[in-house]
């Protein structure tokens, strides 16, 4: 076999990590790593060899490391992404990579933040069917009906939406995208019968109105749930008074 | 005895009611009127007739004799003004922090806003461009008491 083909080209890339450590920072600070990186790695294999060969210290959440259980949400040369979804090839390699924890949730360390604030507000619309009969036998559904909700079923509650939402980053009580993109998957599922306690609670001084349509969450879904729209046909359906 | 598991959730219980909706309704509402009530404003002052040389207090004196003129600047000042007001009071709402500071802030606003429509409401409709026992120097050329 040709040994040019066979090879993966490697490059040497600067990661700059924002790092915090509670116990000795005061501040967070910016922390430079240099890395030899092959054009098939994510983020995610950075940080890796990061904690695995340079600075054991390094905290980050992952878990299924394939974009599945939304654990790896970070803040990636400003745009919040999957750092297992994030070829570095496709980030500008001739500067340094910034990662930085996704913002407007506290920050436990280094990029680590506290999702207590963002799980609240998912449990708040209440995440679950809703329904009066007894779960006797299935409950059936066109693939019309399936259609309908069918984006918003594909949330992973990584928060990358939330958290890059500026009236999230200010005000830290609204109910946040993925809230209210989890709502509408119930809302507009034929078989639930709780969208009308739903819209109840997202026509809230913090829900739904809060919403000004800037498209930050739209753009930062890892897993292209069209967000800012989803959120208008809820607005949408307050506004009917039905779904 | 059968058992009865409680609902995990007692029925929520509703809160004072709120405006946030019928402000977002307004909003996108009073907008597009905004847009044409605003640019007919504008093409009719500065661009029909003799364009922006016909401005001047006779032309708004001729404007506001007008009934239909009349309602016209009172719904661009009204929409306009409640318009402009309650997008002031969302970014109040979603940058200030301290309640004390954001209520201050918020009446302020409505405050000021609610003097403006008034007083430019009381402008529209008792406008006189001739009003009777006034010096005659400091009346327009065009009133009968010249």
């Amino acid at each position: 076999m040709d040994k040019a083909i066979a090879e993966v080209a490697s490059f040497t890339v600067t990661l700059m990590i924002r790092r915090f450590d509670p116990e000795v920072d005061e501040e967070p600070k910016w922390v430079d790593y240099d890395v030899e990186m092959f054009g098939t790695d994510r983020v995610l294999d950075a940080l890796h060899k990061i904690k695995w060969e340079i600075d054991g210290s390094l905290t980050f959440r992952r878990s299924c490391a394939h974009g599945v259980c939304g654990s790896d949400a970070m803040r990636i040369n400003g745009r919040n992404r999957l750092a297992c979804k994030t070829l570095i090839k496709d980030l500008d390699i001739s500067n340094p990579i910034y990662i930085e924890p996704i913002k407007g949730l506290p920050v436990e360390k280094d990029l680590i933040v506290n999702m207590e604030p963002f799980y609240q507000a998912y449990r708040d619309i209440n995440p679950f069917l809703m329904a009066s009969d007894t779960p006797a036998k299935e409950r059936l559904q066109s693939p019309e009906d399936r259609a309908r909700y069918d984006d918003t079923t594909k949330c992973i509650l990584c928060a990358a939406c939330t958290t890059s939402c500026p009236v999230f980053w200010t005000d830290g009580q609204y109910f946040g995208p993925a809230a209210i993109v989890n709502a509408h998957r119930f809302i507009f599922d034929s078989r639930d019968e709780g969208a009308q306690v739903r819209i109840d609670i997202l026509n809230d001084k913090e829900g739904v109105w809060r919403c000004r349509t800037t498209f930050n969450c739209t753009e930062a879904c890892p897993r292209g749930i069209e967000v800012t729209k989803a959120i208008a046909e809820v607005k949408q359906a307050i506004l009917r008074g039905r779904p | 005895m059968a058992v009865v598991i409680e609902t995990p959730n007692s029925p929520r219980t509703r809160k004072q009611a709120n405006w946030e909706k019928y402000g977002w309704l307004f909003m996108r509402v009073s907008g597009p009127l905004l847009i044409v009530l605003i640019f007919t404003h504008l093409v009719v002052n500065l661009v029909v007739g003799d364009g922006i040389k016909a401005i001047d207090f006779a032309f708004v004196a001729g404007k506001w004799a007008d009934p239909f003129w009349q309602v016209w600047d009172m719904a661009m000042l009204w929409l306009a003004l409640i318009h402009g007001t309650n997008g002031m009071r969302t970014i109040v709402n979603d940058y200030v922090e301290k309640e004390t500071l954001r209520k201050g802030l918020v009446t302020t606003l409505w405050a000021v806003g609610g003097l403006l429509i008034l007083l430019g409401t009381l402008v529209i409709f008792t406008f006189d461009p001739c009003p009777a026992g006034a010096a005659a120097e400091l009346l327009p050329s065009f009133c009968p008491a010249n």
